[in-house]
């Protein structure tokens, strides 16, 4: 599917760069210690792709994700590097410029449709109330798009879930109006923040397929974050693995799944059930996530890597060519 | 995954998922106010003390129609009349007057002064609140330290003090009960925004592009209002008690004005003489205050949407 998908896409995304991120670092600063979170992140994604960015907790691909739309505490977040998005500099905007990207231009789901949703407005009111912000349009004709939405991203008997609360409905149902709300003001860009963590397997999938057939509707370039290796594989075209807030392996999606050359994707891979023996227990990745408060000037992947030499640690890996579009940032894939 | 791509399952699969959850009495377009209007009325106890209260407003507001004599007028032969006595109805004070007048009309000033110096108390230290919960950092350290050397008082001590520095009179009675009761209700409004600051909700208005004072007006108020307001029914009894106590230590509204905390003071030292009239005073303030506590409770659970 993901093949006829490049396809069907290509056509769309003409070569123009939707969101183009330069050496995005991010820092948080406070009075005792520095969080190197994100470490010189850099990446473009074109109209109609989906970019998944895979990692454990803490690797910072939700920092990343956030960044992109500057949904950081302000105080103490240091940003560095330049992030795009449809022709806007991200990083410079006012912060009225700023309020009138977020939502029209870009948009975002979130992890928690139950507390993403204001528990004291009816989603359908909250979804009109953007939409009236961003499009000056009456509350009459906000509340008939906003319809229109629920129709589109199939939430059974829409016309009455308009008036429900958030906790009046399912976890699904509210990821769908989380949806909705992100799709009502046609963004070009959408961020989803592990969008179907919070929901059970049979949701989870459907989600995916609708999240999938809306951007292949609307044309939207989408940034997926997951930790979830089955649900990376399902939606995305352009995989990006997240170690340490670095890319440490990128590619599309399918050769990077069959033949995944950094040894911590080997080992992600490896770890969950897809294509396991039955009967076998998974092979866990050895250690932990290196603590972000130290940043070595080595692979930062070294500690626990199975092929460790002493050249990773003599400096932060370049990124090797691995492939047509891919890349890993590791010194052993040369001497293999 | 079939050939449209579009699952053709998803619908119905969301379908049988969700029906469950949708509660089955609900009407289509209730909007908030009416839920919890149909809430009230399903809660017999807070009826019955919601019209208490609201007939104890009626009788403070219509005194004057309703006292059969003026409040003021004494009639020295019926000093201490008992209760049921022909013409005074509920008995007269020490100097002759009728008691039942008095109450009505002592209602006004009383209720009055349990209602004024919370509004005031609201504005202020609810917006204080909100504002220093919200905004975090500095300013929420300043403002917050600021309200606890408020607390560094006895409330009505502080009470006390700031009639004496401001001399004692109705007006200056209000201020500062207002005073007093600013720092209890930004503290409660600085915990509740804090916690809602931090909800995704408040993350997700902002990535739609919402700005600040549009997230607070739209979605941290209503969030914060239903609590701040329960704590505020609360507030009320405290206040006609504080100022009832004022006023029996002399400071507040001064004789011969009716006023239940003041008609407490001056009847206490009858109180072995004719002890029921003595106490009607106080059961009307301890009425009063457990109607407005039991209404705030009864508010709390009609106005917190989740519990469906």
């Amino acid at each position: 599917m993901s093949s006829s998908f490049a396809v069907a896409t290509s056509a769309i995304s003409t070569g123009d760069r939707l969101v183009e991120v330069n050496d995005l670092t991010v820092r948080f600063v406070s009075k005792d210690t520095t969080i190197h979170a994100v470490n010189g992140v850099s990446f473009t994604l074109a109209a109609g792709e989906v970019l998944g960015i895979l990692g454990e907790s803490g690797s910072g691909k939700t920092v990343t994700l956030r960044a992109l739309m500057r949904l950081l505490p302000e105080g103490r977040t240091q940003i560095g590097g330049t992030v795009r998005v449809a022709g806007h500099d991200v990083l410079g905007l006012s912060p009225g410029a700023l309020s009138r990207v977020r939502g029209s231009t870009i948009a975002m789901i979130f992890q928690e449709p139950m507390t993403a949703l204001d528990p004291v407005y009816t989603v359908g009111y909250q979804i009109a109330e953007t939409v009236v912000r961003h499009e000056n349009v009456s509350w009459a004709e906000a509340r008939r798009r906003t319809l229109d939405l629920f129709e589109k991203v199939q939430i059974p008997s829409a016309q009455r879930r308009l008036d429900a609360y958030p906790h009046e409905l399912s976890g699904g149902l509210r990821q769908r109006a989380m949806i909705a709300l992100a799709l009502s003001c046609r963004p070009s860009v959408l961020l989803a923040d592990e969008p179907t963590t919070a929901l059970d397997a049979t949701v989870q999938i459907q989600i995916l397929l609708l999240l999938r057939s809306l951007q292949k509707e609307l044309g939207m370039g989408v940034v997926f974050v997951t930790h979830d290796v089955g649900v990376a594989g399902e939606i995305a075209d352009k995989l990006a693995i997240m170690y340490a807030g670095r890319f440490i392996e990128t590619g599309p999606v399918t050769p990077i799944m069959r033949a995944p050359r950094h040894p911590y994707t080997e080992g992600l891979l490896a770890s969950t059930v897809h294509g396991a023996m039955r009967g076998q227990r998974l092979k866990a990745i050895q250690g932990s996530p290196p603590n972000l408060e130290i940043l070595p000037a080595a692979c930062s992947f070294a500690p626990r890597c199975p092929r460790v030499a002493d050249i990773c640690l003599a400096g932060v890996p370049p990124e090797v060519p691995t492939g047509p579009d891919r890349m890993a940032r590791c010194v052993r894939i040369t001497q293999n | 995954m079939n050939p449209a791509g579009r699952p053709l399952s998803d619908a119905a699969a969301t379908r049988v998922l969700s029906g469950a959850e949708v509660p089955v009495g609900r009407r289509d377009g209730r909007g908030y106010w009416t839920t919890v209007a149909v809430r009230l009325s399903r809660d017999p106890l807070t009826l019955f003390f919601g019209i208490v209260l609201l007939l104890i407003v009626a009788s403070a507001v219509f005194a004057p129609g309703l006292a059969p004599t003026e409040p003021d007028a004494t009639n020295v032969l019926k000093r201490l009349a008992p209760i049921g006595t022909p013409g005074y109805l509920l008995g007269a004070d020490e100097l002759g007057r009728d008691m039942l007048s008095r109450l009505l009309y002592g209602g006004r000033l009383s209720l009055l002064m349990g209602i004024l110096p919370v509004i005031g108390a609201l504005i202020i230290g609810g917006g204080l609140g909100i504002t220093a919960g919200f905004i975090g950092g500095r300013l929420n350290m300043l403002v917050m330290r600021t309200m606890d050397v408020f607390y560094a008082f006895p409330s009505v001590l502080l009470a006390i003090g700031l009639v004496g520095a401001f001399g004692s009179g109705i007006v200056n009675l209000l201020i500062s009960i207002t005073v007093i009761l600013s720092p209890p209700i930004a503290r409660v409004a600085e915990s509740v925004t804090t916690q809602v600051r931090t909800y995704d909700f408040v993350e997700a208005a902002r990535a739609s592009g919402a700005p600040t004072f549009a997230i607070i007006r739209v979605h941290v108020l209503a969030n914060v209002l239903g609590p701040i307001l329960t704590f505020a029914t609360s507030l009320v009894s405290v206040s006609i008690i504080i100022s009832a106590g004022l006023s029996f230590l002399g400071f507040g509204v001064q004789p011969p004005i009716p006023e239940w905390g003041l008609m407490l003071s001056t009847l206490r030292k009858s109180i072995w003489i004719n002890p029921y009239v003595c106490a009607l005073p106080g059961l009307m303030i301890f009425v009063t205050s457990i109607c407005f506590n039991l209404l705030s409770d009864g508010l709390r659970n009609a106005m917190d949407v989740r519990l469906g």
